[in-house]
């Protein structure tokens, strides 16, 4: 028999995806209600005052951005190794599958937990290299309380401007969504939290949050295109 | 009722297998889905072939002993209930149904449909039990147990170790099967002073056995005869977490 | 007669004391000594998987065998309604005197009055054993165990685990049998068959199996032989037994000199779902605790084919309860199943066959409301919705009795060991505990209490009482059985004929079923005998057995029980001929008061016939042990 190993054993697994997994899932609450000053009409100020109030941290937002970096990897790897296991334990697939129903919650986003994630694998380093390591140099400045910092909203202003970016981010955004679908309820059900009266109320919610941060998040590229259509073709769309 | 069957055939462990078509006429509406098969074999038998390999035992449900695959789905279509209590009215008259065995490394195939279990009776080795030798036990009633409390017991302790768990989970995850036993003696005050070596050891040896991870795809449960709840394996985490401290 | 000499080797003292006398006087194996003994188990249900998971914690070396893939399937599993306890817990009069009187009682008087008094005794310590593991019993709600009355007993003493009592009480034991494989005490031998006994120097020393997936014939060798294979009613095909069960273990040990007693005792169980064609492969059971809310009736009409909720109460025969006006629908099995078929077979049964009577649960959902009844038999009701696709809640359940416990068996003397030293017999296997009849929530019971208590106990006397000499699997004895073995198998392979095994144990089943089943006479049984015969030479020359002998076969495992099936279905038929009297499940026609009622008759028939095998085509030989009644007073069962 095997020494107990416990982050190494199937459980142990499930307690690092879950926890990793809501890690990321608060930040991704911040991340949109920092980004959802976008949409203030104030030409951007107060969304840039954000983002400097942000960068002014110092060391610590180093820290923290450090953190979240050590806990998205863990997700990571950890979903590879998951995903893995489950190749291991069936060598031969069945010819036809199909869901029972009842109270199965298999479901395309269950099903494709490994694949939305490998495209938010790739997604996010583009994301940040977009939005963060490319973005001061020919950019526009803009002033907050007397101060020169870049204009970070003319940056995503312009950047979704562009169709394929505006609309690749929409799609990422609707399968960040089904990853949510599945991931919020599946968090909470690999910590243990157990409620059987809940369970369905608990899915539920995993449904509400999923639509309410990616649709949150998708409103953005979407109204920021559109937006630069009106005004490129004279207010007529 | 006439059926067209697609059944795997395997001859033995290391050898391949492949689907093989078979046609079956004069099928009742009453007769279970295995009755059907014995019919089927009673044809080939007198055709001098080979009839095709499948287990059961009891057939009405609870000795876990039978288990297909049919059309995809662990014993069958019909929710709660295991394949030698799928009766043919549920198919319709004519079609194909396509019938294969559970499929898990940690199940390898004997024969045909029959696949080779004893990774469970292996797991339950581990722990599956009260450690209490015959004749050192105090009074029935010297142990008061909370109705409520029995009856969430009963319900784990239900399960007939059919593998029907791991032949639904997309993952081929015994999590089901192993978060019941783990269950039902985390509830009853019985298992309660070996309820930290119980979940590691059980643990540990599911995951020996090469059963895959849990994604909480809850398929295992729909396909559960006895309609054990995914809840058991969230109690088995917290069992697992408790026993680390 | 040969020289076999039936022994029952009772303990002496007054019956209430016999069994701890015994447990006194017998002698011990030392702690040291234990391990360094081999016992071969076969079977894991209730009897042997308790006897298994006991000797292992004492420390023998346990050989452990069963032919499911895992020793929970053993079909213990299936018992559905409870077991039975004298702990008294409802203060409602109950006493391990009470529930010993009861089984002799309901035996009919026909079995062993020491064995039932110790069955009666033990009955108490399972329960505890039981909790103590875990098994999650019913429960009232200050958390003390619940009981219900069972089988018309008249005291509340059968404890329950939902319809699942025996699954639960067998994952018990399975537990302790697993705690022990892990330990390295107990060695599993799961997927084998128990095709002969060896006997070296008339001493049974270890077994022959078929190995089921690789076909291979594997030899063990032991310092004694424990056999507890369950029951045999797959005899007569149609059954509420699981498909794999058979005699196939006991009816070797019988060929090689164990005595068989009482082969013609079979309990027909009245509440089973009705057959409903040729297609069939099993009858399901439907708790008889359905009998005590379900109302039995038939039409008072012949022929009357209304739907049943258009008849009008004035035109219904609730037979039991007219009767049997104290127990109504409540009496032992054997009297309500044989009632069914008496009013079935005067033309008044219904469904399509006329071979069924209603259940009807009308009264019941109207006094308790559905909600109760749903609680109650919710699962049951489902259960016969799922299989006859017919709403119970709405329309009454058809019932018809079926095959379902054999109180025959291997016989064994008080410390269960058979005519052959060495070979001891437990569970259904064996004849000993439930004379004619079986009352219901007791064969769990037994299998735990030989398991657990008794066997324990006796093994270690034998062992120590004799000098047994080292052998192993290479001796001449081991090798000829082998060979038999072998050549047995070679022989079923190589008949290549027309009829399938099916068809001649469904034909063998029906052959049973209609003149040894629920009543029976000479002629019928004379009949029987010949057409048995004529069956099985039919069988040696025009079976067609699929498949080959070096892999997982199930044609070919099933020939072989039906083989041993068509000589056992003699010998009841013979047993059944030759007792002439009616008692418990043996109704012989010939033989009833006017009321009809069974007529038993002991100045003759007082004991156990207990038959020796003398050859394929020879006429077995039949042994008596006369059966005294000194605590419970012969008398005419009656439950009007
Ligand atoms: C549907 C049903 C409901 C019942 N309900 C009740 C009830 O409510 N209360 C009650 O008291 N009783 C009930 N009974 C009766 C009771 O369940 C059985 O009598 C009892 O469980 C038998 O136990 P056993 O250990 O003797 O045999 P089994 O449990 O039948 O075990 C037999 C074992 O022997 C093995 N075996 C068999 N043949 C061979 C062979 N040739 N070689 C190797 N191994 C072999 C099998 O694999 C198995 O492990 C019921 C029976 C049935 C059929
Ligand atoms: C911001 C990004 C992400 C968020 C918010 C997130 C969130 C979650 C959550 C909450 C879960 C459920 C955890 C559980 O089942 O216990 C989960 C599971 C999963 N995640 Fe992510 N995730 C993110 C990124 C990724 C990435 C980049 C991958 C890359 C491969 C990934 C792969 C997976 C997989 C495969 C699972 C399923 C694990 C299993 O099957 O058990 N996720 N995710
Ligand atoms: C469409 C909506 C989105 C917009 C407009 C947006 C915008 C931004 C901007 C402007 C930054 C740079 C912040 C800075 O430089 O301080 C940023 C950083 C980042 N974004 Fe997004 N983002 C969006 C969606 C997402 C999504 C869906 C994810 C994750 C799945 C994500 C993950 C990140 C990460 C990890 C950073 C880096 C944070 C840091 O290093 O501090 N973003 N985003
Ligand atoms: S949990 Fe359900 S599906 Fe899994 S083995 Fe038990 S009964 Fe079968
Ligand atoms: S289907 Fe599989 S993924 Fe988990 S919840 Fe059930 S074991
Ligand atoms: S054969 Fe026993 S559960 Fe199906």
């Amino acid at each position: 028999m095997s020494q107990t190993k416990p982050l190494k054993s199937t459980v142990g697994r499930k307690y690092i995806m879950a926890v990793s997994g809501i890690f990321l899932m608060l930040f991704l609450i911040v991340h949109l209600v920092g980004n959802l000053t976008l949409f203030v009409p104030d030409g951007g100020e107060m969304f840039n005052q954000y983002a400097h109030k942000l960068e002014s941290m110092g060391p610590l937002l180093y820290v923290a951005e450090a953190g979240l970096l050590a806990i998205f990897l863990f997700h990571v790897i950890t979903a590879f190794q998951v995903y893995a296991e489950k190749r291991r334990a069936r060598p031969d697939s069945y010819a036809v599958t199909a869901s029972k129903g009842g109270n199965s919650r298999m479901t395309v986003a269950s099903k494709s937990m490994i694949y939305t994630g490998i495209i938010l694998l790739i997604f996010i380093p583009a994301h940040i290299w977009m939005f963060k390591f490319n973005s001061g140099k020919d950019h526009p400045t803009a002033t907050v309380h007397g101060e020169e910092v870049k204009d970070l909203y003319t940056v995503v202003a312009d950047a979704f401007s562009n169709p394929y970016v505006a609309f690749g981010y929409t799609a990422v955004m609707l399968l960040l969504g089904l990853h949510l679908r599945h991931g919020f309820w599946s968090a909470l059900q690999s910590l243990g939290a157990m409620c059987p009266k809940g369970t369905k109320a608990i899915y539920a919610a995993g449904l509400v949050f999923a639509v309410l941060l990616a649709g949150g998040f998708l409103l953005l590229p979407l109204y920021f295109y559109f937006a630069s259509c009106f005004s490129c073709n004279g207010g007529a769309l | 009722m006439k059926f067209n069957l697609k059944i795997w055939r395997q001859e033995g462990p290391e050898l391949p297998g492949a689907f093989r078509d078979y046609a079956i006429d004069n099928i009742i509406p009453e007769m279970s889905f295995l009755e059907m098969l014995d019919a089927l074999n009673e044809e080939l038998i007198k055709k001098g072939e080979e009839p095709v390999a499948f287990d059961s035992d009891c057939r009405e449900g609870i000795c876990g002993t039978c288990g297909l695959v049919i059309d995809g789905m662990a014993h069958g279509p019909k929710l709660a209930c295991t394949t030698c209590e799928v009766r043919m009215r549920v198919f319709e008259d004519g079609c194909t149904i396509t019938v294969e065995p559970f499929r898990a490394k940690a199940f390898p195939v004997i024969k045909d449909l029959v696949v080779d279990r004893t990774a469970f009776d292996r797991i339950i080795s581990k722990g599956g039990y009260v450690s209490e030798n015959t004749g050192s036990a105090p009074d029935g009633n010297a142990i008061p147990v909370p109705k409520d409390i029995a009856e969430k017991a009963m319900d784990s302790a239900a399960c007939i170790g059919c593998g029907a768990c791991v032949a639904a989970c997309p993952n081929a995850s015994a999590s089901l099967f192993v978060s019941a036993k783990i269950s039902q003696f985390a509830l009853l005050p019985q298992g309660h002073a070996e309820r930290k070596s119980r979940a590691q050891n059980m643990v540990n040896q599911m995951d020996d056995e090469g059963f895959g991870n849990c994604s909480n795809h809850a398929e295992c449960e729909a396909a559960c005869p006895k309609g054990i709840s995914i809840e058991n394996i969230a109690r088995m985490r917290v069992e697992y977490m408790r026993s680390l401290r | 007669m040969s020289s076999i000499k039936l022994d029952s080797k009772i303990p002496s003292g007054s019956i209430a004391d016999k069994w701890s006398n015994h447990k006194a006087n017998i002698k011990l194996v030392s702690p040291a000594n234990k391990r360094k003994h081999t016992l071969i188990v076969v079977g894991t249900g209730l009897a042997g998987g308790a006897a298994a998971a006991s000797l292992g914690e004492l420390g023998y070396n346990v050989l452990n065998f069963c032919i499911q893939d895992s020793p929970r399937r053993a079909h213990s599993v299936a018992a559905q309604g409870g077991i039975n306890a004298a702990k008294n817990y409802q203060n409602d009069g109950d006493s391990v005197h009470r529930l010993f009187y009861d089984t002799v009682k309901g035996g009919d008087f026909r079995a062993r009055e020491a064995n039932v008094h110790r069955l009666a005794e033990l009955s108490v310590n399972i329960i505890d054993q039981c909790v103590a593991q875990g098994v999650p019993f019913a429960r009232e709600y200050g958390g003390t165990l619940a009981n219900r009355s069972f089988g018309g007993a008249q005291v509340s003493r059968t404890f329950y685990a939902r319809g699942q009592t025996g699954q639960q009480l067998l994952l018990g034991a399975y537990g302790q049998l697993m705690r022990q494989v892990d330990a390295g005490r107990v060695k599993l031998f799961a997927r084998r068959e128990m095709l002969d006994v060896v006997m070296i120097d008339g001493v049974a020393r270890g077994v022959i199996c078929r190995n089921l997936v690789t076909g291979e014939i594997e030899s063990y060798a032991a310092d004694a032989v424990i056999v507890a294979t369950g029951g045999y009613s797959t005899v007569f095909f149609l059954s509420t037994n699981a498909v794999n069960c058979n005699a196939t273990a006991i009816w070797r040990c019988h060929k090689r000199g164990a005595l068989f007693a009482n082969p013609c005792f079979t309990q027909i169980h009245p509440t089973c779902l009705p057959q409903m064609g040729e297609t069939q492969s099993k009858l399901t059971l439907m708790s008889e605790s359905l009998r005590n809310d379900g109302r039995v009736w038939v039409p008072k009409n012949k022929g009357d084919k209304r739907p049943p909720n258009e008849i009008p109460e004035g035109e219904r025969d609730y037979f039991l309860e007219r009767k049997y006006p104290a127990f109504g629908n409540l009496v032992p099995r054997d009297i309500a199943s044989r009632a069914a078929k008496a009013i079935c077979d005067d033309g008044r049964g219904v469904g399509q066959t006329g071979y069924s009577v209603y259940l009807d649960f009308a009264d019941a959902i109207k006094r308790l409301g559905q909600a109760t009844i749903k609680e109650r038999y919710g699962n049951l009701f489902a259960m016969y919705d799922e299989i006859t696709a017919d709403d119970p809640y709405h329309t009454p359940m058809r019932i018809y009795p079926a095959p379902h416990y054999t109180m025959g068996g291997l016989w064994v003397d008080y410390n269960l060991m058979s005519t052959i030293p060495g070979l001891h017999i437990l569970g259904e296997a064996n004849f000993s505990d439930h004379g004619a009849n079986r009352l219901g929530a007791s064969a769990l019971m037994q299998g735990l209490a030989d398991g657990y208590f008794v066997i324990p106990y006796t093994i270690g006397d034998y062992i120590a009482s004799n000098k047994l000499g080292k052998v192993d699997t290479d001796h001449e004895a081991f090798r000829t059985a082998v060979a038999g073995v072998k050549e047995s198998t070679a022989r079923l392979l190589a008949v290549k004929g027309s009829k399938t095994v099916r068809d001649y144990h469904w034909e063998l089943g029906r052959i049973m079923w209609d003149n040894v089943g629920m009543g029976r006479n000479a002629r019928g049984l004379a009949r029987a005998i010949s057409d048995i015969g004529a069956l099985r030479e039919d069988f040696w020359k025009n079976v067609k057995v699929g498949g080959s002998g070096e892999d997982f076969n199930k044609s070919l495992e099933f020939a072989g029980r039906v083989a041993d099936f068509l000589e056992l279905g003699e010998l009841m038929a013979r047993d059944a001929l030759t007792r002439n009297e009616s008692c418990g499940g043996h109704f012989r026609e010939e033989f009833q008061t006017p009321e009809g009622e069974a007529l038993r008759n002991d100045d003759e028939y007082c004991h156990v016939s207990a038959w020796e095998y003398k050859g394929e085509n020879a006429e077995p030989a039949l042994h008596k042990e006369s059966l005294s009644f000194e605590n419970v007073h012969l008398a005419q069962r009656s439950y009007k």
